[in-house]
């Protein structure tokens, strides 16, 4: 008799008999994650940097000013200065070429969020895949692929990122490239490391036993059960991405100018924070935002998967 | 043991190796314009033809990687193409400001953070925790270049605009010609890399400690009756700090490869700011070399966590 069964037979007094339910270790994740204030403010302000990115045309529109448009009459003081926030229709000033930093920062959010998302997917699958394998065959497979990640881990990334970038010359798919490579070995390592561990255990053995080829059982067996740490990881990999992206474009190798990005934006207002307080500030809260939110949310995914897990965030 | 050290010496010579034909390959394979801009406007094909020739670029990939390895290992790290000195003694010239900077900022983040975490294990969840964790949070989401921008902001611009100038925002002064000077100006810089590198360390005392707490032995250093401080200090941190070991020889190997950002905002001539010059200039001998340098920092800094690892658990001599 299921349990099922008993809540039939046995109507509460209180009203009609409901059926007892048991709940999947996701849905329980899911309803802890739907608990956590933090998550659900992180995960609405990264909702509302995505809409500030997609709808980034509209804005332009509505300002009247494209993100590349130097307004030198109405966007610079008589000194050829930039002009502050609210003068002459420019809502948060413009730069020291006379462009709104309003348009330029939401365009600036569709670089930063594309780069940080499409190169984290890169090399979480990279990764994955490379770590199943690995960790699945052992032995000389998985020797020469560890120490593979440990010679990636190894390279001065920054240094290397800088001159891989100056050789093929600045664009978005060389930053999503290189970011890529430098991560993807982080996670390999980890998903290597519980593959050896999970590879011991008695359900891969029976599947093996039943005549599954590697591939079925890497994918179909192993895979689901790296799926909550990866996700952990991959959350937590995005504001690396970011931040890594807004770097390459403050020392100029990021996306080619004038395209706008964050970290271009800053660098540019090297010069002028003294007199445009507004030029390095807006993107600069901006970054800091979303860096802020994708981490948050990374912690709370990784408390509602793993509760028992040591917090670095306690609640 | 001595087996375990030339085991790791010689896989750090391999990832030297790899690094320096991954290196190589990436920037003799591409077409280079060098000899036209040391040329200059008015070079005819000749003259080009020549510069390219005195330079070997002429001659046959694996010719000139050769001739790179041989003049490697004789510590030639070639000949600048638009500075007209070494590679080597450009680099090692301006390696005491990188180290200076490093080491610097080391101490720094090495006692703040472990302090701050040591202070936030102790008492989970009380006020110091919490406090600690809003700096984890903005040290690792706040980008280098960002912070240091907010200090020349508000600690040089702003108190210098109320008359106070005792942190100044750009510039080195060597050690040797006058130390208090060289400490003013290094004091931003040595915040601006501490505190962000700190946020992690702090996060890695923390975790550390508050599972090696959770220990048996722990539990028995406190019921034979030793004093809180003895049982976290003596005892728990000893066995809680070899992960932050591990990280610290990781980071200052890293950085002795040049603080790029740090020394680019600071206007602090050394390596790593070099190296940004280099690359937008496209001066390939010095790329090479301060690659290699960093590669070579980051391997020596990898051996000796490895050995000190193995010195503190003998269960790591594999």
């Amino acid at each position: 008799m299921s349990v099922t069964d008993l809540a039939q037979v046995a109507p509460s007094a209180t009203g009609p008999a409901l059926a007892v339910q048991g709940r999947s270790p996701w849905q329980l994740a899911w309803a802890r994650l739907r608990k956590d204030k933090t998550a659900i403010i992180s995960a609405v302000v990264i909702v509302l940097l995505v809409a500030f990115a997609v709808f980034a045309g509209v804005i332009a529109h509505l300002a009247g000013h494209g993100p590349n448009d130097q307004f030198h009459d109405t966007g610079l003081t008589v000194d050829g200065l930039p002009v502050g926030p609210g003068h002459h229709g420019f809502l948060l000033g413009t730069d020291n070429l006379g462009r709104d930093i309003l348009v330029r920062v939401a365009y600036g959010a569709r670089i930063s969020l594309m780069v940080g998302v499409v190169s984290t997917l890169l090399a979480t699958v990279a990764g994955v895949v490379i770590g199943l394998v690995a960790g699945y065959y052992r032995g000389a497979i998985d020797t020469a692929l560890a120490r593979f990640m440990d010679v990636v881990l190894a390279f001065p990334f920054l240094l290397f990122a800088i001159a891989l970038v100056s050789v093929f010359h600045p664009s978005v798919a060389i930053s999503i490239g290189v970011i890529a490579f430098f991560s993807w070995a982080a996670i390999g390592r980890i998903v290597r490391g519980q593959t050896l561990s999970l590879r011991e255990k008695e359900f891969v053995e029976a599947a093996h036993s039943l005549g599954c080829s590697d591939l079925r059982i890497m994918f179909v067996d192993l895979l689901p059960n790296l799926v909550a740490p990866v996700i952990v990881l991959a959350t937590l990999l995005i504001p690396t991405a970011i931040v890594f992206e807004a770097t390459l474009s403050f020392l100029g190798l990021g996306v080619a100018p004038p395209t706008a990005s964050w970290g271009g934006t800053i660098s540019d207002s090297l010069s002028f924070y003294r007199v445009a307080w507004w030029f390095p500030l807006f993107p600069g809260i901006a970054l800091l935002i979303t860096t802020l939110a994708f981490n948050l949310l990374g912690d709370s995914v990784r408390d509602a998967l793993d509760p028992t897990a040591q917090r670095a965030l306690a609640q | 043991m001595f087996r375990f050290i030339v085991r790791r010496s010689l896989f750090g010579l391999l990832v030297l190796w790899i690094v320096s034909v991954a290196v190589f390959v990436l920037f003799f394979i591409t077409p280079s314009n060098v000899a036209r801009t040391l040329g200059g406007k008015l070079a005819t094909p000749a003259t080009i033809a020549l510069i390219n020739h005195r330079l070997g670029l002429d001659r046959p990939l694996i010719a000139q990687y050769g001739h790179f390895v041989w003049r490697l290992l004789h510590g030639d790290l070639g000949y600048s193409y638009y500075n007209s000195a070494p590679v080597r003694q450009l680099l090692f010239s301006r390696l005491p400001i990188t180290a200076s900077l490093v080491f610097g900022a080391a101490i720094i983040w090495l006692v703040g953070g472990v302090a701050v975490g040591v202070l936030a294990a102790r008492k989970p969840r009380s006020l110091a925790d919490r406090g600690s964790t809003l700096f984890v949070l903005t040290g690792l989401s706040m980008p280098t270049f960002l912070l240091g921008l907010l200090f020349i902001y508000f600690l040089f611009f702003r108190l210098h605009l109320a008359g106070v100038d005792w942190f100044p925002a750009a510039g080195y002064i060597p050690l040797t010609q006058n130390p208090a000077s060289w400490a003013q100006h290094l004091i931003l810089p040595w915040l601006t890399l501490a505190l962000v590198t700190a946020a992690t360390y702090s996060r890695l005392t923390r975790s550390s400690l508050l599972e090696v707490l959770g220990e048996d032995y722990i539990r028995t250093a406190r019921s034979k009756g030793l004093s809180e401080q003895a049982v976290v200090y003596k005892h728990g941190l000893r066995s809680a700090l070899t992960p932050v070991v591990t990280q610290f020889g990781i980071d200052v190997g890293t950085l002795l490869g040049g603080a790029i950002v740090t020394e680019q905002i600071f206007g602090l001539g050394g390596v790593g700011q070099f190296s940004v010059q280099a690359v937008l200039t496209q001066d390939l001998p010095v790329i090479i070399g301060t690659v290699l340098l960093a590669a070579f920092f980051i391997v020596v800094g990898n051996l000796i966590v490895d050995v000190l690892y193995a010195v503190l658990d003998p269960r790591v001599r594999l």
